[in-house]
């Protein structure tokens, strides 16, 4: 059975997120006065067709790495769901 | 003599591909020669640009699918062995992204996309991209570009500040480097900058599009001559 993997890539705190001020000014002009602060991410499924979690665990992690963050400015996480 | 071939790859989305191969095509002594993305041949090429545009659309993050792609392979490997890398803005960021240069390049600190003529000054004369310049040219080289904000965490700006790596900086018409003249928010208003071996160089501003006279500009010249001068001469 496969999973599917939730990955959040997210930008680190020390890096301005100009989507998220957009965002956050936005909600203010809206009235929403308790509104702080918005940041943007992003959020990808991944198919992995692998039978033993681990394994899925260990691709999950490889390519958040490698291809869908950038650790220089961003973070990321994970859930995994067994389909 | 044979002319020396310089190699401009060829992204889907690369959109300044045509203007560096027109770029190159009129230095006498070198020829351009395009070079796929799918492709694995450099084709004889000893100097390699990778050109501006949206590689892949830009999807995930700039550069970043592009970095992947065969031919880049190639040019990491022809990076290593040292002969000469030159990225102009996304070719830049897929410099980055393929770890050949240090740091990323984030959103424009105002939001915009920007596209007009900047002021930038070669502050490292001594590269085989820079050679031609002189210490205290105030450049007009135009910027196009969404993500051009250079970041890097602070222990790498110092050792690129130690290694004289960062090559240009934004700046005012007099050349002094200020908040003002820095169009995107880049730490320290670095434009450009060069791996620690001096054979990589990625920047911003669009040296290509300020090497015709018609085009308002001329002083993106000397870069290429710079590059030349090496490659024909070694």
């Amino acid at each position: 059975m496969p999973y599917t993997a939730k990955i959040k890539v997210t930008l680190r705190q020390s890096i301005l997120d100009v989507q998220g001020k957009a965002v956050e000014h936005a909600l203010k002009n809206l009235g929403y006065g308790t509104v702080e602060s918005a940041r943007i991410g992003k959020y990808i499924e991944v198919t992995i067709n692998e039978q033993d979690l681990l394994q899925a665990e260990r691709i999950a992690n490889e390519i958040s790495q490698k291809l869908l963050s950038n650790p220089v400015m961003e973070n990321y996480s994970f859930e995994l769901e067994h389909l | 003599m044979a002319d020396v071939l310089v190699g401009v790859v060829v992204f889907p989305g690369s959109n300044c591909d045509h203007d560096t191969e027109y770029a190159v095509a009129s230095f006498d002594g070198v020829r351009p020669v395009m070079l796929w993305h799918n492709e694995h041949d450099l084709k004889g090429a000893r100097a390699i640009i990778l050109p501006g545009g949206f590689s892949y659309g830009d999807y995930l993050r700039a550069g970043s699918i592009a970095r992947f792609s065969p031919i880049m392979q190639e040019v990491i490997e022809f990076a290593r062995k040292g002969f000469p890398v030159l990225g102009i803005c996304n070719g830049f960021q897929v410099l980055l992204e393929s770890g050949l240069l240090e740091g990323a390049l984030s959103r424009n600190r105002d939001k915009k996309f920007l596209c007009c003529q900047t002021n930038i000054r070669p502050v490292n004369c001594a590269t085989i991209f820079t050679d031609q310049y002189n210490e205290g040219d105030v450049l007009s080289i135009p910027i196009a570009h969404g993500e051009g904000n250079y970041f890097a965490p602070s222990e790498v700006i110092e050792s690129l500040e130690d290694h004289d790596q960062i090559v240009f900086k934004y700046t005012d018409s007099l050349g002094e480097v200020t908040d003002e003249a820095n169009p995107n928010g880049s730490l320290k208003n670095i434009a450009g900058i060069i791996n620690r071996q001096g054979n990589v160089l990625g920047l911003m501003p669009h040296p290509e599009r300020a090497s015709e006279k018609l085009l308002g500009s001329l002083d993106g010249r000397p870069l290429f001559e710079s590059l030349y001068k090496h490659i024909v001469g070694s």
